[in-house]
């Protein structure tokens, strides 16, 4: 039967992957803030599954909760980005160095 | 194996054949689609455990507005993928190394060093006539009620900081100033020049 653990399973693999798409795509910072939604995926599902799991709501509102708090980051990052890209005409992570010491 | 198994491991499947997709696809527009078809089987699964709620809401809130931002963002900026494309290898094993350390570390902790009265975990089904979102309105808006007015002001903040960094002034456009149009006076519009009346010749 499916129960917890396959859950917590499924979103380890989840944010496993999200990382290692941080990790690889070093040279476009869309896809880095893809990959972050990728974990905040992951996280969520922990959240819903030990919230049925254990029977408390209270978990599904925290969910509630991380979906905004992601909105609002995305569409930051997402204008950060754009403003990035007026300014440089590139979004490689690696040309990003003026603040270097 | 039930019905539910086989959806279960079905959807799961294709998350995680989603999720893959998206970091290793070459085009920024693939890579989100497959997002998009990673938070659908994600509100699939949801809907497995009766979390439905919170499926319409992902479907809803991220493939209905976050996705469409991405895809606006990705399709506004011309990207040039082939300088994207270059390099892409080089931190290929990093990246596997990482996955497999910490792969190997969740999975060992979920599976064998979980307690024995969690480990039996399955979800007891809600009984019948149990409505999701009316059990989380009941108690996010009595409960959770200061929390959701913060989410609200996030949300604010959220928009006016996405339009002061992206608005700019740009040269060279017409534009109209109101409140120099509305205080104008008559006599800065129209002169009476006094003047001796010309001789009929």
């Amino acid at each position: 039967m499916i129960g917890l653990h396959h859950y917590l399973t499924i979103a380890a693999m989840l944010f496993v992957l999200g990382i290692v798409g941080i990790i690889i795509n070093r040279r476009n910072l869309i896809l880095m803030l893809m990959c972050i939604e990728l974990m905040l995926l992951a996280v969520n599902f922990n959240f819903v599954a030990f919230s049925r799991s254990l029977g408390d709501d209270t978990g599904q509102v925290f969910v509630f909760f991380i979906l905004t708090v992601a909105a609002a980051e995305a569409a930051i990052g997402l204008s950060i980005l754009v403003v990035l890209f007026r300014s440089r005409h590139s979004i490689n992570v690696q040309e990003l160095n003026e603040m270097k010491g | 194996m039930t019905f539910h198994a086989i959806l279960f491991y079905s959807f799961a499947t294709f998350l995680m054949g989603a999720a893959i997709g998206v970091i290793v696809s070459r085009n920024p527009v693939h890579a989100v689609m497959f997002l998009v078809l990673a938070f659908f089987q994600s509100a699939m699964l949801w809907m497995l455990i009766e979390a439905e709620f919170l499926a319409i809401v992902l479907v809803l809130v991220y493939v209905g507005a976050v996705m469409v931002l991405f895809l606006f963002v990705v399709m506004m900026l011309d990207i040039n993928v082939e300088v994207v494309r270059k390099g892409l290898t080089r931190y290929v094993p990093l990246g596997i190394g990482v996955a497999l350390i910490m792969a190997f570390e969740l999975v060992q902790l979920i599976w064998m060093r979980s307690r024995a009265d969690v480990s039996s975990g399955l979800f007891s089904p809600y009984p019948e006539g149990y409505n999701n979102t009316k059990a989380l309105g009941s108690v996010l808006y009595t409960e959770h009620v200061y929390a959701f007015e913060i989410a609200a002001v996030i949300l604010l903040l959220a928009i006016v900081a996405a339009i002061t960094l992206t608005m700019r002034k740009r040269p060279g456009i017409k534009v109209q100033n109101i409140a120099e149009q509305v205080a104008v006076r008559s006599k800065d519009r129209i002169r009476i020049v006094k003047m001796a009346s010309e001789k009929r010749s």
